[in-house]
């Protein structure tokens, strides 16, 4: 019998923790399957942040580090650095890199590291139980905003594509969404080129997918992808901010 | 030999290309600045990476992630910076990987001052970061012991696959002395079983993790860990004796502290005072075995320290406090003088 | 010889550091121990600068010399704050140009020499410091002429070779005033 559809092969075969509907499991897989068509998982090394995807190592079959909360950028740097043949990517929440590893984020992005970063957005701190993120929305309920964010006292969102598109070392940056298959066909484009970017030696390409969290935001799997639509889409739109490539300047 | 007449920080930076040192991540700091602009300048040349950081946070973690690739990486700062990197050295010490960290001691806490101390001693021995573990530290009294000790700091964290460090501090880094830097043998310590660089679908998936959240896993971690300690204690540490066989005060220092009391030493044996001088070379482990036989004869000790009194603790334990050990210091930068130190073993040793 | 400790200070700038680095070197050539130490901090921006140099047949004990043996001064301030730290028996070059001597210390030998007007007239812009190492090895034993010609060669960076001469005949100049 022909096999038309199978788990990427460096998505290893062990149950993964993620919470019921949680859209981490699909970027995941997105991942692998570029790594599988590109056939690069041998030359890849991953680097794993603070947060709900802190075990990742566990799933992805390339070589993998663990990094300190909002480091995973600097971890990714000195293992670019130092073997450049390599592909490096690190996959990042919106704490570990909008908040706790800012500084980490900008710097990278704006020396024009080789590098991919994947970053999860679904606005929330989701492994410490729900507490603000630095893209929880305003009059979004957290464990830490109870009232609902007000940006009076805990500011504004950070919207990290736009604001990593000033930077000329930025090559890529794209925000997708995994809510819908056409979406997540987009999603899965947009890692392909981040990784043939860093195969052409193009620079810092970062791909932002909007995600969802039922289990903090208290709603159900789709009630979590229809607030990912109407409230989430609105206020980070999705499209490409930046994209040096001959693609994205025509 | 060819000798070499080099700044401590520079001798140090120039040590580490030599020992196979292949990335530097670094952050301008005074007094240890030197050592990253030797390599700024020199590291290109020698087929290595040198990057300044945008913090010293970063420039640890690029060590952890060159280091977790198997290449030989180090990062070098001074005090204020060290706290900085303590999360980072936490988790290269808690991921087993092996890196080169070395602290150009200034005054402290806070932002405290930039002339040369001591008062790291804690940090680097029991502290440097949460949880259990330990660093392998070594004190040069000199620019040659500094070039000798990163070339040695290398080949240990590779063998034992742990952070080593060199606690200098701002006087050794600034002053020049006359070095000569070895033939290095090259680096034997095979990295393929654990690095994660890349398993070009040849062998399992490397992971690079310190994270172990059943807790029993964790403490098989620490515990394997610790059996890795306990051979270093047996094997790894080292002092200088001097003039200890008949003498009735030991003097306990290391570092630049040392090289004083070893001249309030020599001042005091030339007016008939039997003092001797024990300098730890490896801070942790502490040289238990090496103080123990140079105060056998000795009636006092006396430690002398650029900071409150930090080492005297682990002197009191490597003795069991069998003997009086008493404490001379200065701290904020201040560098004691021979002759202080002298009137100080007068004051606790003339009464007899 | 037992170990001779020179202090070299004066305004950031003149080259006392410099001056401290060719005696260090002038001991490297001459297979001694020795030790170079300098004041680093704020001062090195424009203030005081100092540098400490150990010369020696044994190894170094504490680089920081607190009583020199010997004292190079360069302006009043660095002047007024050692001079009453030289040992008995030292021997003391300063710079008359700038500094006015005010000491009735009969223990140590003084040296006046002229030395910032000796470099301008000569056309050696910042040969002050040269000049006094220049009266230093004519008026103590520590350092040959020779020696210190190797030193300075070894000192100045090949992209600035031309200033060799120049250096040399700063020497000259202070030997011979």
């Amino acid at each position: 019998m022909a096999v038309v559809f199978e788990k990427p092969k460096s998505l290893l075969d062990v149950p993964m923790h993620y919470c019921p509907g949680c859209t981490h499991g699909i970027v995941h897989r997105l991942i692998c399957e570029v790594l599988d068509e590109m056939d690069i998982e041998g030359d890849t090394i991953g680097v794993c942040p603070v947060g709900c995807s802190v075990m990742a190592y566990d799933y992805f079959g390339c070589d993998m580090i663990e990094a300190p909360h909002g480091r995973a950028p600097a971890v990714a740097t000195g293992v670019k650095r130092t073997n450049p043949d390599k592909f490096v990517f690190t996959y990042q929440g919106d704490g570990d890199l909008a908040a706790i590893g800012t500084a980490e984020t900008v710097h990278s992005a704006t020396r024009g590291e080789n590098i991919v970063i994947i970053f999860i957005n679904n606005t929330i701190y989701g492994m410490t139980g729900g507490q603000m993120a630095p893209t929880t929305l305003p009059g979004q309920v957290t464990q830490t905003t109870p009232f609902g964010r007000d940006p009076e006292l805990a500011g504004y969102p950070v919207r990290v594509c736009e604001m990593l598109s000033t930077l000329t070392g930025t090559a890529y940056a794209h925000r997708v969404a995994v809510d819908t298959i056409p979406h997540i066909r987009e999603t899965k484009k947009a890692i392909r080129k981040a990784f043939e970017n860093q195969k052409a030696k193009k620079g810092f390409s970062i791909v932002e997918v909007l995600s969802t969290c039922p289990t903090n935001w208290g709603l159900t799997p789709t009630e979590a992808i229809k607030r990912l639509q109407d409230e989430m889409i609105p206020y980070y739109p999705l499209g490409v901010y930046k994209d040096i490539t001959e693609e994205g300047n025509k | 030999m060819e000798r070499n007449l080099m700044k401590g920080n520079e001798a140090l930076a120039e040590a580490a290309i030599r020992a196979g040192c292949k990335c530097f991540f670094g952050y301008p700091i005074t007094p240890q600045t030197e050592l990253a602009a030797y390599m700024s300048k020199r590291m290109h040349k020698a087929g290595g990476v040198f990057l300044q950081a945008e913090s010293e946070i970063a420039a640890i973690n690029m060590v952890l992630g060159a280091a977790s690739t198997g290449v030989r990486a180090m990062t070098s700062s001074s005090s204020p910076g060290l706290s900085l990197k303590s999360e980072g050295i936490s988790y290269i010490a808690g991921s087993d990987v092996p890196a080169v960290i070395i602290n150009v001691q200034r005054g402290g806490p806070g932002l405290g001052g930039i002339q040369p101390s001591q008062a790291d001693y804690w940090q680097a021995t029991k502290a440097l970061g949460h949880g259990d573990f330990h660093l392998l530290v070594f004190a040069p009294a000199s620019v040659q012991e500094m070039v000798d000790m990163v070339i040695k700091a290398f080949d240990k964290a590779d063998e034992y696959r742990m952070p080593t460090m060199i606690l200098a501090d701002g006087l050794l880094g600034q002053m020049m002395e006359p070095v000569s830097f070895p033939e290095i043998n090259a680096n034997a310590h095979d990295k393929k079983i654990w690095a994660a660089n890349g398993h070009c679908k040849k062998r399992e998936h490397h992971i690079i993790n310190s994270l172990y959240l059943k807790p029993d896993e964790l403490e098989n971690s620490v515990t394997e860990r610790f059996r890795r300690y306990d051979i270093i204690k047996e094997n790894e540490t080292d002092a200088e004796l001097y003039f200890t066989e008949d003498c009735d005060i030991l003097l306990c220092a290391f570092g630049a502290t040392a090289r004083v009391v070893k001249s309030a030493v020599n001042d005091a044996r030339a007016q008939g005072i039997k003092a001797g001088l024990f300098r730890p070379k490896t801070l942790w482990p502490f040289p238990v075995k090496e103080i123990n036989e140079a105060s056998k004869n000795a009636k006092k000790l006396l430690s002398v320290e650029m900071s409150m009194g930090q080492m005297i603790d682990d002197i009191k334990l490597a003795i069991n406090c069998s003997k009086p050990v008493e404490f001379y210091g200065r701290t904020g930068g201040v560098i004691p003088t021979p002759a202080e130190v002298l009137a100080e073993i007068k004051k606790i040793g003339g009464a007899e | 010889m037992a170990t001779t400790e020179i202090l070299l200070a004066g305004f950031g700038g003149q080259g006392v550091l410099f001056a401290g680095k060719i005696l260090a070197y002038c001991g490297l050539m001459d297979n001694k121990e020795l030790s170079w130490l300098p004041s680093y901090g704020p001062e090195m921006r424009g203030g005081t600068a100092n540098c400490s140099v150990c010369i020696s047949d044994e190894p170094i004990g504490s680089p920081l010399i607190l009583a020199p043996d010997i004292l190079i001064a360069m302006n009043q301030p660095s002047f007024d704050k050692f001079i009453t730290e030289v040992k008995t028996g030292g021997k003391v070059f300063y710079d008359s140009t700038l500094i006015e001597c005010e000491c009735n210390r009969t223990d140590i030998e003084m040296y006046a020499i002229p030395s910032s007007q000796l470099a301008d007239t000569n056309e050696l812009k910042g040969g002050s410091n040269i000049i006094l190492l220049g009266k230093l090895i004519k008026e103590s034993n520590i350092f040959t002429l020779d020696t210190m010609k190797k030193a300075i060669e070894k000192v100045v960076p090949p992209s600035k070779s031309h200033l060799i001469t120049n250096n040399f005949k700063a020497i000259e100049i202070g030997m011979n005033n």
